[in-house]
């Protein structure tokens, strides 16, 4: 089914009036930038999503949560999107507690998540561009559990978090997904460094140093060396989340800028007369239609657990990061001048777009990975 | 929801037993279409048989009414029947102009004769229609169209020139524009039908850059047809008109044209420049990207959900992603997909559907006109 069932259009409905009013850049993200957040978002929305049940909204039933698909997480991120609403919902709600889903350590966390009083943070990747199997930091049995040694770069919150999800590697060498166990490393582990970072969206991410962290046995997430399983749910999770909340900064972006079209006038006309404008703006139309599409498409896909499922995720990143990028830097060029202020609000649409195409792997990473899940 | 998966399971079974394994193999270009009419030839007996039984069925028009010679599917019926054909590989039956354009514009505007007259015979592929829209005057701007039909008492006398009239030469019948008055530009234009084998009518096929011609020029000279012949009111024939084109634009978008059944990447064979591979990843993200949409549109379309406008965003994305395939399948080949004639490339095969894919972005409406079309009645931009 392409299109949205009842429940799941008054799920949307809910979302986005919910953030449209709670959730808008000048109640959180311009008011976190310019109060200096350290968080990078606020602790009293997170609480609101708790409230309306969405920070679990992937979290199943049996565990209080709302056990809904990803369709339905997709359905909140475009519209976390549109507003540009920071919150750990996609890290946390989608990406983590796909990956905790059906483990000991998802019964541990999963009330925290439930109350919005926790937040988990994803630590994958050790290097400038993503390449999960390429994961390296050092896991060694010691007593009764392991030592991690190594580093961990833009982990989305990792300062915020009380719970990070390490990859680490038990066995193998970098490169193969056998040998890479998944950790869950509560904050202020001693031996954990943690630089807080602000990004260009003015989001936090954290880069983590690891020497010689002590975790128990039952830090692990899954099986040793078996990691890939639930790290592979919440790249699948986080990748086709992060397109949905792509879609949204597209749309958001460009309905910005079509209604500044209709608005701006020069050479006593509005701007948006000028068939030139009209045509690019009408065709990155197209392109955000079908961004969403292929959105939905993954993650429908996901959810009926459908062998193409990968392949559509990557197809969905892909296009939604070039959707979003081309609304986002139509978006400046049509506000023109205006548009290069921080005062006006189109310069964080494009912030936040580059950020989100590199989190979990950017277009080329995906068209890479359709051309090897296609075969050749 | 029992009986559609009733359903469902039945048409699976039905489809198993009756569709000849030749029809559930992918199309390997247009050639391998059924277009039906009073002089096909079958290309097989599979062909003949599969357009037999899904015609006896009425699931070449799966919701159109069963009284007009088709199925009687609701929506979600008829669904069901397009994804399980599609999860088959079943081929379409009959391509027809028929079906995907001047069908729905009679079950609109025709008059319960002209349903009842026209439709079956649709339905069972057995007349095949053309398209008497552009003239040499009027390709963008159609509604200057010149063909003259004149009020003669018991009959209309028409004359004047078509042209891009696609297969005019295999056609038995013609849905034709022509001006029934001079008072008005969109209000003096009246729909009529007619025999191509009426006298007076000639077809020139148009030699393209590809080497086809699959367009012709049309030519009316002092043509009679009966009074009973014109859908819908006189001079209120561009309401007409543009309903249809916005079902040329469905069934132009709904070829899955760009989108196609198989990844490109693995179409071209082996591509040893990483370059090219890159570029052919980015094609297949789009493409599988818009696959999606054209599913969702459909699906949009069928509920009702879809807005009037989107057929000129499908049918713009879907054609310019197909000159884009065409594109690459050219770099993918080199030289040898230069040959025009030889039997390597039978007979110029990459390089001839490599230029028919330019015709895709101007017939049925530019892409510019598309672009207009979405920026006026979807974005609602000024003075569009």
């Amino acid at each position: 089914m392409t299109l949205l069932t009842d429940d799941q259009k008054m799920l949307q409905d809910t979302a986005r009036t919910f953030l449209a009013e709670e959730g808008t850049i000048k109640k959180q993200l311009r008011h976190w930038r310019d109060t200096g957040c350290k968080d990078g978002f606020g602790h009293a929305l997170w609480k609101q999503f708790a409230g309306l049940g969405l920070t679990g909204i992937a979290i199943p039933e049996s565990a209080g949560g709302l056990g809904l698909g990803s369709t339905e997480a997709a359905l909140v991120l475009e519209e976390i999107g549109r507003n540009l609403t920071p919150s750990p919902f996609l890290t946390t709600a989608v990406a983590a507690t796909r990956a905790l889903d059906g483990t000991a350590q998802g019964d541990k966390w999963f009330p925290g998540i439930l109350a919005g009083e926790t937040v988990a943070a994803l630590a994958i990747d050790e290097a400038k561009r993503h390449a999960p199997e390429q994961t390296a930091l050092e896991a060694k049995r010691s007593g009764n559990g392991f030592t991690l040694n190594g580093a961990k770069q833009f982990v989305v919150h990792g300062a915020s978090a009380d719970v990070i999800l390490v990859a680490a590697r038990t066995a193998g060498s970098p490169g193969e997904r056998d040998g890479i166990t998944l950790f869950a490393v509560e904050r202020g582990a001693s031996g954990l460094d943690t630089e807080n970072l602000g990004l260009t969206d003015h989001s936090k991410a954290a880069r983590l140093t690891f020497d010689n962290v002590g975790v128990d046995a039952d830090a692990v997430v899954g099986e040793v060396d078996h990691g890939w399983a639930p790290l592979q749910r919440a790249l699948t999770a986080g990748r086709a989340g992060s397109a949905a909340e792509l879609v949204g900064v597209a749309a958001g972006a460009s309905d910005m800028t079509v209604d500044y079209l209709k608005q701006r006038k020069q050479f006593g006309r509005l701007i948006g007369e000028f068939q030139v404008l009209q045509h690019r703006a009408a065709y990155l139309y197209g392109e955000i239609e079908i961004a969403r599409a292929a959105a939905y498409k993954a993650a429908e896909l996901i959810d009926w657990a459908d062998p193409r499922a990968e392949l559509m995720t990557s197809v969905a990143k892909a296009k939604a990061i070039t959707s979003a990028a081309l609304a986002v830097q139509e978006g400046v060029q049509m506000h023109g001048g205006i548009g290069m202020t921080d005062e006006h609000d189109i310069g964080f649409y494009m912030k936040r777009e580059a950020v989100l195409a590199q989190l979990f792997g950017d277009a080329r990473y995906h068209a890479a990975r359709v051309a090897e899940l296609s075969g050749y | 929801m029992a009986d559609l998966d009733q359903f469902r399971a039945e048409t699976r079974a039905w489809l198993e037993a009756n569709c000849p394994a030749e029809m559930r193999t992918p199309m390997r270009s247009e050639d391998d279409a059924c277009w039906g009419g009073r002089n096909w030839t079958f290309q097989s007996d599979a062909q003949r048989q599969w357009l037999e039984v899904m015609a006896t069925r009425g699931w070449t028009v799966p919701d159109w009414p069963k009284e007009y010679g088709g199925g009687g599917l609701s929506a979600a019926e008829a669904k069901i029947l397009r994804e399980e054909m599609r999860s088959l590989g079943c081929r379409s039956p009959l391509s027809s102009f028929g079906i995907s354009m001047l069908g729905p514009a009679l079950l609109k505007y025709g008059t319960e004769e002209q349903k009842k007259r026209f439709l079956p015979e649709i339905a069972r592929g057995e007349i095949r229609w053309c398209q008497g829209y552009s003239e040499p005057g009027a390709g963008s701007d159609l509604a200057g169209l010149q063909t003259k039909a004149e009020d003669k008492g018991d009959h209309w006398l028409v004359n004047g020139q078509k042209v891009w009239t696609s297969y005019a030469d295999k056609a038995d019948w013609i849905f034709c524009l022509v001006r029934t008055s001079t008072e008005s530009k969109h209000g003096g234009i009246s729909f009529l039908l007619f025999d191509m084998e009426s006298e007076g009518v000639t077809t020139k096929p148009i030699l393209l850059i590809s080497g086809y011609s699959p367009f012709c020029e049309t030519f009316f000279d002092n043509v009679r047809v009966p009074k009973d012949q014109v859908v819908g009111e006189v001079n209120k024939g561009w309401d007409v008109a543009k309903y249809l084109l916005g079902h040329e634009r469905e069934m132009i978008s709904g070829m899955g044209l760009g989108g196609g059944s198989s990844v490109l990447g693995k179409q071209v064979g082996p591509i040893d420049d990483p370059a090219l591979r890159a570029e052919i990843a980015m094609f297949d993200v789009d493409a599988l990207a818009f696959t999606a949409m054209s599913e969702r549109f459909i699906d949009q379309l069928k509920a009702g959900e879809a807005h009037p406008a989107m057929p000129s965003m499908m049918k713009y994305a879907g054609t310019e992603l197909n000159k884009r395939r065409h594109e690459l399948i050219m770099a993918a080949g080199g030289s040898e997909a230069l040959e025009w004639d030889s039997d390597r490339t039978r007979g110029g095969k990459p390089a001839r559907d490599w230029l028919r894919t330019k015709a895709n972005s101007i017939e049925g409406g530019t892409s510019e006109i598309q672009l207009g079309i979405v920026a006026k009645h979807i974005l609602r931009l000024p003075g569009a």
